[in-house]
């Protein structure tokens, strides 16, 4: 039997980047926050202090930091008609654990959505007509605009100290920066990163073909900043172990380089850690949280009532906690009825490899967030009209890392392995980089979340399964983009490139990025979303969802700048309307 | 100063409540320090096991020129270890049934954990190679013969029994690059060869005197997560 513990007014579910938002926000509100986090206590004098961190076997290979499928996994197939089978070890995205959650170990990459994102299928259809949207793509508007998401990017930004040189500040256009982005009210709180030579060879290549390079906006500093909340963090040193390490020079923007050691004051929060939650509890009439049951590492059990829920489990234990929670309308696929699992998202990363004859790079100077972007072919930023597909994605020549188990670039033609693989090796690692795109995916019918019919996780509880495939848009997107990125390699003046595609099929082996989106989306109806414009969820009010599991597709960026406005515009609708009147938030 | 309280919860449970903030990170056992290499000897491999790694290691990334290949830099050592350790039981991997072949998109799907399917996988090529080769174990062929099988075995040519061929080719090959590139605390990339070899400088952590320096050969020897060897007794 669990044993039942005092009541708490606000529980968060998860402690990681937008818990830790969740928390601060509504302590400094005057309520009583209780996070209950998975994992262990983290910090950076003892877990990730530069007497150890770069150790790249420990933390890329096996996973020191990241989730455990032993723990908890998924199970994948590409389609409908496969059998899905668990994801065994890691690869394609990495979910964190412990407190910092993923952000922990993030590259720091940190860039808002366009004000298309948020009208997509509105402004496609106003511009291309209805007929440019295929019927097995479930595209929605997010029921939030760009403008509403403003003020809360900016706090975002200025919470964690981003680096980047604006390119329209209140409408005008500043040299240097993202001429294609959405209005912004300030300008960047730090000056950009300094770019190494590849990124700034791609920079004069792109200049030179009339393109608009700008700097990656970027959460590794480039110079010390103290953040509103008076917590400081030092410059970024290069160091090349930032994606999939924790920072230890206190650079990269974190739970705990921005939030906790304020947040760990607050009187009125309390952090449980090594508590998993299994189940959110619903009251008899299925409209009420009640709370949340847990199992600590022993395994006893604990019933925790709470006045207000909040889930910020990451996206992938967001949606498989409503659905074992047995919350909500499943999605059925062959209905088109139903929410919670549909519009299951992802990124699309080719790339277009650049070898140099005798340009040296060094590689290893290399930052998470170190790289020259242009967005020109983003969004709608260029007309569709003909080209079989909607959105983009950012191309990007990143200079993240030398680790030499993870960065392997090697010419056409290489042999894998054997005396000529390691000649070509040794030959291309200084003098060879990556172009890549950042592509956007947009949802269909088939790409959806449910409960997995056979595997079973530690708890008895069935897995979720993932059914996930590239689609039209994302192929014909990806032939696109590598043209243009091949136009922009040439450009560099290399010895050679090669061009890396993924697919035709999406394979969950490789690393691709941590960008899983969608599953329990926000609209402007609970026949299409799961949560309404605030992340609320339309059936029970006292439950809240944050997350990427919110959003209706993917953009062609990283995601964790629009996950972090969605949870500060939350969090702004929970303390000043919410938690005076509770109830819904939007009327059905 | 406020202080950490670290709590236990009603009925004993292992969790900790953490009220207050965290003053003195430094508690005994707190530090998440790595476990380096100790026995400079197999502990996993039989002999016959290590003489098939340290040949078939050795085909993949060879001496030449270059530098030394994998036999030199420990690479069969490393994997031995790995082996023995949390990576060869698949400590953390989610191994419940059933289990299906599945695509080449679903992944890993043994039955067998590392070091089981190195087991079976070592002893099968063996008996391959002593059926079609004359008698000859793995590690007695010449090269060429060496590089036909480990090529059967990548493509997933060689009937191994039980074991599937291409994913124990896939983790050798991955635990070869381990072996070579990883920090020489587990045992391979002996005296940075791997390192020196791309011109990888290790650990140094602080590069902001380079950021500025376009096309400039950087000229600082490598340092491992221990030093480097003169700086200490263990190098
Ligand atoms: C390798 C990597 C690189 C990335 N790079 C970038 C980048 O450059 N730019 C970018 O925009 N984004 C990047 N991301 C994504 C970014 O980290 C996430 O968007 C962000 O952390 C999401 O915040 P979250 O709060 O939703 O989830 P998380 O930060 O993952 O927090 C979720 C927390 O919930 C806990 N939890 C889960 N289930 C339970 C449960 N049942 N009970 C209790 N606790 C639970 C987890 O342990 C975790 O601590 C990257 C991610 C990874 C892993
Ligand atoms: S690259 Fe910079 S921000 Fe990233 S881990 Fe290294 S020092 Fe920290």
């Amino acid at each position: 039997m669990a044993q039942r513990l005092p009541s708490v007014d606000v529980l968060l579910v998860g402690f990681g980047w937008t818990g830790a938002i969740m928390a601060q926000e509504l302590t400094e509100a005057g309520h009583d926050v209780l996070a209950l986090e998975r994992g262990s206590w983290r910090d950076t004098g003892t877990d990730f202090a530069p007497s150890f961190i770069q150790d790249e076997l420990r933390y890329r290979y096996h996973g020191h930091l990241f989730e455990q499928t032993a723990q908890e996994t998924l199970t994948f197939r590409n389609t409908p008609d496969q059998t899905a089978l668990p994801m065994r070890r890691l690869g394609s995205f990495l979910p964190g654990t412990g407190v910092g959650g993923s952000i922990l170990h993030w590259n720091g990459q940190a860039f808002r959505f366009l004000p298309y994102d948020f009208e997509i299928r509105r402004q496609t259809a106003a511009r291309y007509g209805e007929a440019m949207i295929p019927a097995d793509m479930t595209l929605q508007d997010w029921g939030v605009t760009y403008d509403e998401l403003e003020p809360h990017y900016m706090r975002w930004e200025e919470l964690c100290g981003i680096a980047g040189q604006a390119g329209n500040v209140k409408g005008q256009k500043l040299p240097g920066g993202n001429p294609f982005e959405g209005q912004r009210s300030k300008p960047y709180p730090t000056p950009p990163m300094k770019q190494t030579y590849g990124p700034a060879l791609f920079g004069e290549a792109a200049g030179s073909l009339k393109l608009h390079p700008f700097p990656c906006p970027s959460g590794n500093m480039s110079q010390a900043y103290t953040n509103p909340l008076g917590v400081s963090m030092a410059p970024c040193t290069y160091c090349g172990f930032c994606e999939k390490f924790g920072c230890g020079n206190y650079s990269k923007a974190s739970v705990q380089t921005t939030i906790l050691p304020v947040l760990m004051q607050n009187k009125n929060f309390t952090l449980r850690t090594e508590c998993e939650v299994t189940r959110i509890n619903l009251d008899a009439s299925g409209t009420h949280a009640t709370g949340v049951t847990y199992v600590d590492a022993h395994g006893n059990e604990f019933e925790q009532p709470a006045e207000l829920v909040i889930v910020c489990a990451y996206i992938l234990h967001n949606v498989h906690l409503l659905m074992t929670s047995g919350i909500g309308t499943k999605y059925d696929p062959a209905t088109g009825q139903g929410t919670l699992g549909k519009n299951y998202c992802y990124q699309l990363t080719p790339s277009v490899d650049v070898f140099f004859e005798d340009k040296v790079l060094n590689p290893f100077v290399g930052a998470g967030a170190l790289g020259m972007i242009v967005d020109d072919w983003n969004g709608d930023n260029f007309d569709h009209t003909g080209l079989g597909f909607i959105h983009g994605g950012y191309i990007a020549a990143y200079m993240t890392t030398g680790r030499p188990i993870e960065t392997e670039l090697l010419p056409e033609g290489t042999p894998k392995w054997g005396a000529k693989w390691k000649q070509a090796f040794v030959k291309n690692y200084l003098t060879s980089m990556s172009i890549s795109l950042m592509g956007a995916v947009m949802p269909n019918k088939v790409n959806y979340l449910d409960l997995d019919p056979t595997y079973r996780d530690v708890y008895g509880r069935p897995l979720m399964r993932m059914t996930y495939d590239f689609k039209q848009n994302e192929l014909k997107l990806q032939d696109f983009a590598l043209g243009k990125m091949a136009d922009i390699a040439k450009a560099m003046h290399p010895r050679e490139i090669k061009k890396s595609p993924r697919g035709p099929h999406y394979d969950i082996v490789p690393y691709q990025s941590t960008h899983n989106t969608g599953g329990a989306v926000m609209g402007v109806s609970r026949r299409e979303s799961v949560v309404n414009r605030y992340l609320q969820h339309w059936d029970v009010s006292n439950l809240f969802v944050v997350g990427a599991s919110a959003f209706p597709h993917n953009s062609g960026y990283n995601p964790t700048g629009t996950v972090s406005a969605l949870a500060l515009w939350a969090a702004e609708a929970i303390r000043s309307q919410y938690l005076k009147h509770p109830g819904p938030l939007v009327q059905s | 100063m406020a202080t950490a309280s670290v709590v236990l919860m009603p009925s004993g449970a292992p969790a900790r409540e953490i009220k207050g903030r965290v003053d003195d990170p430094w508690l005994p056992h707190q530090a998440d320090a790595p476990a380096p290499l100790q026995d400079p000897g197999y502990v996993f491999f039989t002999p016959e096991e290590a003489a098939f790694v340290e040949a078939a290691t050795e085909r993949l990334i060879p001496e030449d020129d270059l530098g030394p290949g994998a036999k030199t830099c420990g690479v069969p050592l490393f994997i031995d270890h790995q082996l023995a350790g949390a990576f060869g039981r698949a400590g953390s991997w989610y191994m419940q049934g059933p289990w299906g072949k599945g695509q080449d998109t679903q992944g890993f799907q043994s039955r067998m954990m590392p070091s089981a399917l190195y087991r079976a996988a070592i002893k099968a090529i063996d008996e391959h190679a002593v059926s079609s080769e004359a008698g000859k174990l793995f590690a007695d062929l010449p090269a060429e013969a060496q590089d036909a099988i480990l090529s059967d075995l990548e493509r997933g040519k060689l009937d191994l029994g039980g074991a599937d061929a291409k994913t124990f080719f896939k983790m050798l090959w991955q635990n070869t690059k381990e072996g070579m590139f990883s920090d020489p605390i587990y045992g391979g990339n002996k005296d940075m060869a791997g390192w020196k070899m791309l011109g990888f400088p290790g650990v140094r952590y602080n590069y902001l005197d380079w950021v500025d320096r376009h096309g400039e050969h950087y000229d600082q020897p490598p340092v491992g997560i221990r030093g480097r060897p003169g700086w200490n007794s263990t190098g």
